[in-house]
C-alpha cells in the first residue's frame, strides 16, 4: 500500500499544478493578449459606460424597443448572474399559461397583427439570456416599432435586414437578429 | 427534417473521422511510449518527474494494483474538491464572496466530478467561486477524463498481450494523457473558444447600465425579512424596475474546452452549453460538439493499432457510427416538429420546439447536441432537456440507457463496448457450441462474470434509485412538471447519475440531502464498479495466450459481427428499459395526442 500512496499524492500534485492553475494561467494570458474585449465578455460601451454585452440579451418591454425571447431566470428577466430555462415539460399547463400570456402582450402591443405568431417570441430560452431573435420574430415587430417610433416600416424593415446575421461560415446555426444591437440602432438613428 | 438537419449531420461525421484518425494513432504512440514529435518521452523530463514522485517507471502493475492506483487517485481527487467547496470564502479568487458549500451538496459534486458524471445539483455562477472552479472541478475534467482511458488502455493491453501477469503502470499511463493528448488539444480550442466570445478573465461581476427598463415582481419582506403572505398563502409580491444587468465573469474558456474534451459536461455557469458566454456562437457549438466525440472515436483507431488489426477497431466505430445516426435522425426529427399544443394558439411551428433552446442554435443543432451529450456520457447541454418533447427527451434518456457505448465517454465508451463485444461473441459462442473467442482470447466464466457485472451495475442502480426516490415524500418533492414527466425526471436523473453522463431534466430539485446522497452513491458505483470489473477482465485477459484465428473463430471485423453487435447493445438496453420508459415519455407522448 505505502508504494501507491506518495505516488498517488505527488502524481495528483503534480498534475493539479499543470492542469489547474499552469493550463489556466496560460489561457488567460494568451488571451488577455490576442482576444481582449472576448476574453472580459464582449462589452459594448457608449460614449464609455457598459450599456450590455454584444452575447447577452436584456429584458425589453417598451413598445418603441424590438422584444426579445421570454426569459426564465428568477427573480428577473434576463438575470445574467443566474442563467437558466423554464424546465417545463410540453404538456405542462404552466407553459400553456405562459405561452398564452405572452400571447396576449404581443396582441394587446399591436391588436391588427395577423402575422402568423413566431414561436420563438412566446418560448423561453435555454440560457434565459439569449441575445437573439429569428429574422420572422423581428418582423413581427416591425408595425409595431414604426408606429411608437413615428418611423416607416419600410426603413425599419430595412434596418432589420442590415441586422439579420445569416448562418455562419453560411452553415453553422440559424439565421437570427441581435435584439441589443438592433435597440441600440434605433436609439441613435431614429431617437424618439 | 430540414436540408440544414442533414448537412449538419453529414458535415458533423466527415470531420469527425477525418479528425479522429490521426489522432487515434497519436494515442497508441503516447501510450505505448514511443517518441513524439521531438519530445524523447524514454529520456527527456519525464525521468526527474518520476522520480520526485516515487514512480518506478519500469515497474508494471497487476490488475490489482492497477485498480487500487486508479481508486485511491479518485478518491484524492474527490477530497480535494470537497475541500475546496467547504473552504472557498476563506480562499482567494473569490470576488463576489460567494459562502462555503453545504457538506451535501459538495459531497455530490466532488464524487460528480470525480467520476466524469459532472451532475450538477448547485448552479454554477451563484455557487463557486473561480478557485473552486479552476483548482476543483476543471483539474477533475482532466483527470477523471485520463483515468477513462487509461483504463480502457489497460484492457487493450489485456486483449494484446501474450501470457502477460501486468497491464501497464497506471501514474506513468495517467501523467501521459493529461501531458501529450488532453493538455494541447485543451489548449488550443480554450484559445479558439476566446476568439468567438467565451470569457476568460478573474473580473469581479460586471454591472452594465440596460438600454430598457427591466420590469419584475419582488417578494414584500416584512421587518424579519420573511415573504408577506396573502389570505390563501400566496406570496405578496411588489412591481419593481431596474436599470442594472449583472454579468457573471469568470475564467471559462479554459473550463469549457476541457469539459468537452473530456466529457466531463459541467458547466461554468448554470446554463450550461446554452449559456452565450460559454457557447456564443454555432461554430463554437460545432466544435463543442467534435469535441465529445473526438477521443472516444479516435480511441477505436488507438484499439485496432494496439491490438495488431485496425479492422477491429474500424468494426466497433462502424456500429457506434450507425447507432449514432439512427438516434441523431430521431432526435433531430422529433425536436423540429414543435409543440403541436402551440399551434392551436396560432403560433408558427415551422422552427420546431423552441422552449428551452437559443435562437442561434435553433432545434436541429439542439437535437444533435442533445444526442451527442447524452450518447458519450458528457452531460453538457446546450438546450434545456426537460422541455424537449416527449419522444426527443425519450431519444436522450434511451441513449444513456444504452450504457454509454455508442462513443460513450472518454475511455469508458470503448471498454463498455468491448464488454459487449465480448458479450456478442458469447452469445455467438453459445448459439454456434463452440468455446468463444474475441481477438485470439478465450472467454471463460470469470470473464463473463465480469462482463455481467459491468453490463448490470448501471441498470440495477437506476431502477433501485428510481424506485426508492418515486416511493418516498423526499424523492417526490423535487418534482417540478406534473403526470408522467415529473416520473421521467427522476426516472432521467438516476439515468444521468448511475451512466456518469450529468446532463439532467433539470426541473428537478436535486440539491437536497437526499439526491445528494443517492445520486452520489449512484455516480460512485456506476463509475467505479465498471472499472474494477474492466480492470479484472483485463487482468484475466492478459494472463491467456493469443491463440492464432482458425477456421472455426468467428470474425469480429465483418458486418455480421456489426450486426450482432448493435444487437447485443439495443437489446440489453431494452430488456432493461422498456417498462421504465412506458411509464414515462411513452405514456406522455400518448397523452400529447389525445389532449391535441
Amino acid at each position: 500500500m505505502t508504494t501507491l500512496v506518495r505516488p498517488a499524492f505527488s502524481i495528483f500534485l503534480l498534475l493539479t499544478l499543470v492542469t489547474g492553475i499552469g493550463y489556466p494561467l496560460a489561457v488567460t494570458g494568451i488571451a488577455k493578449l490576442v482576444f481582449p474585449e472576448a476574453a472580459e465578455g464582449s462589452l459594448i460601451r457608449v460614449d464609455g459606460t457598459p450599456v450590455g454585452s454584444a452575447l447577452i440579451g436584456q429584458s425589453f418591454t417598451a413598445p418603441d424597443y424590438f422584444w426579445g425571447r421570454p426569459s426564465a431566470t428568477a427573480p428577473r428577466p434576463y438575470n445574467a448572474a443566474a442563467s437558466g430555462g423554464s424546465n417545463q415539460g410540453p404538456l405542462n399547463p404552466a407553459l400553456m399559461d405562459a405561452v398564452r400570456g405572452h400571447i396576449a402582450t404581443l396582441k394587446a402591443a399591436d391588436p391588427g397583427n395577423s402575422l402568423p405568431i413566431p414561436v420563438d417570441l412566446v418560448t423561453a430560452s435555454g440560457s434565459g439570456l439569449d441575445p437573439h431573435i429569428s429574422p420572422a420574430a423581428a418582423h413581427y415587430q416591425v408595425a409595431r416599432v414604426a408606429r411608437a417610433r413615428q418611423l416607416s416600416p419600410a426603413a425599419l424593415s430595412a434596418l432589420v435586414a442590415e441586422f439579420t446575421e445569416g448562418r455562419q461560415w453560411g452553415v453553422f446555426g440559424e439565421p437570427r437578429v441581435n435584439v441589443l444591437k438592433l435597440n441600440l440602432a434605433l436609439a441613435s438613428r431614429h431617437p424618439d | 427534417m430540414t436540408h440544414h438537419a442533414w448537412l449538419i449531420l453529414g458535415l458533423y461525421l466527415l470531420v469527425l473521422l477525418l479528425a479522429a484518425w490521426p489522432l487515434g494513432r497519436y494515442i497508441a504512440n503516447v501510450m505505448e511510449g514511443r517518441p513524439l514529435l521531438g519530445l524523447g518521452l524514454r529520456g527527456g523530463f519525464e525521468s526527474p518527474l518520476y522520480r520526485l514522485c516515487g514512480v518506478r517507471r519500469d515497474t508494471e502493475m497487476s490488475w490489482l494494483h492497477y485498480a487500487l492506483a486508479i481508486l485511491l487517485f479518485n478518491l484524492i481527487g474527490a477530497l480535494a474538491v470537497y475541500a475546496l467547496q467547504r473552504l472557498q470564502l476563506w480562499l482567494p479568487l473569490n470576488p463576489q464572496g460567494l459562502p462555503n458549500v453545504s457538506p451535501d451538496s459538495s459531497f455530490n459534486t466532488a464524487i460528480s466530478f470525480a467520476t466524469n458524471t459532472n451532475w450538477q445539483g448547485y448552479a454554477g455562477e451563484t455557487t463557486m467561486s473561480y478557485l473552486t472552479q479552476m483548482l476543483g472541478l476543471a483539474v477533475q475534467n482532466f483527470l477523471s477524463a485520463a483515468t477513462g482511458i487509461v483504463v480502457v488502455i489497460a484492457l487493450i493491453r489485456g486483449f494484446a498481450g501474450h501470457s502477460a501477469t501486468t497491464i501497464g503502470n497506471a501514474w506513468v499511463d495517467l501523467t501521459r494523457v493529461t501531458l501529450y493528448v488532453l493538455l494541447p488539444i485543451a489548449l488550443v480550442f480554450a484559445v479558439v473558444l476566446v476568439s468567438q466570445g467565451v470569457i476568460q478573465n478573474f473580473s469581479p461581476y460586471q454591472d452594465v447600465t440596460t438600454l430598457d427598463v427591466t420590469r419584475y415582481d419582488t417578494p414584500r419582506l416584512d421587518a424579519a425579512g420573511l415573504a408577506l403572505k396573502d389570505a390563501q398563502g400566496g406570496v405578496l409580491t411588489a412591481p419593481t424596475t431596474s436599470r442594472t444587468q449583472t454579468l457573471a465573469m469568470g475564467p471559462v474558456a479554459s473550463q469549457e474546452a476541457i469539459k468537452m474534451l473530456g466529457t466531463n459536461g459541467g458547466g461554468f455557469f448554470n446554463a450550461n452549453s446554452a449559456h452565450p458566454y460559454e457557447n456564443p456562437t454555432p461554430l463554437t457549438n460545432f466544435m463543442q460538439m467534435l469535441l465529445i466525440f473526438l477521443i472516444p472515436a479516435a480511441l477505436c483507431t488507438t484499439f485496432g493499432r494496439m491490438v495488431g488489426d485496425s479492422r477491429q477497431g474500424w468494426a466497433l466505430l462502424t456500429a457506434m457510427t450507425l447507432m449514432f445516426i439512427g438516434m441523431a435522425v430521431a432526435a433531430m426529427h422529433f425536436e423540429g416538429q414543435g409543440n403541436p399544443l402551440l399551434a392551436n394558439l396560432g403560433v408558427d411551428l415551422a422552427p420546431g420546439n423552441l422552449e428551452g433552446k437559443e435562437t442561434r442554435f435553433g432545434s436541429a443543432e439542439s437535437g444533435l447536441f442533445a444526442t451527442i451529450t447524452t450518447l458519450a456520457s458528457c452531460g453538457a447541454v446546450n438546450s434545456m432537456h426537460d422541455s424537449f418533447m416527449p419522444l426527443g427527451g425519450l431519444v436522450a434518456l434511451w441513449n444513456m440507457m444504452l450504457g454509454e457505448v455508442v462513443f460513450g465517454g472518454v475511455g469508458t465508451g470503448l471498454y463498455g463496448m468491448l464488454v459487449f463485444a465480448v458479450m456478442a461473441v458469447f452469445i455467438a459462442g453459445l448459439m454456434i457450441g463452440r468455446t468463444p473467442e474475441y481477438l485470439g482470447k478465450k472467454i471463460e466464466a470469470f470473464d463473463m462474470k465480469m462482463v455481467a457485472i459491468a453490463i448490470l451495475v448501471t441498470p440495477i442502480l437506476v431502477l433501485a434509485g428510481t424506485a426508492i426516490a418515486v416511493t418516498t415524500a423526499a424523492g417526490v418533492a423535487g418534482i417540478a412538471n406534473p403526470g408522467p414527466h415529473g416520473f421521467t425526471e427522476i426516472l432521467y436523473a438516476f439515468t444521468s447519475a448511475a451512466n456518469n453522463n450529468g446532463s439532467a431534466f433539470a426541473g428537478l430539485s436535486a440539491n437536497t440531502p437526499f439526491y445528494n446522497g443517492m445520486l452520489g452513491a449512484a455516480m460512485w458505483f456506476g463509475r467505479f464498479g465498471v472499472i474494477v470489473a474492466v480492470l479484472a477482465l483485463a487482468g484475466s485477459l492478459a494472463a491467456k495466450p493469443r491463440i492464432a484465428a482458425s477456421a472455426g473463430t468467428m470474425p469480429t471485423h465483418d458486418v455480421l459481427f456489426v450486426v450482432l453487435l448493435i444487437g447485443t447493445v439495443v437489446l440489453v438496453g431494452a430488456l432493461n428499459y422498456v417498462p421504465a420508459l412506458a411509464l414515462g415519455p411513452v405514456v406522455e407522448q400518448l397523452m400529447l395526442g389525445s389532449v391535441n
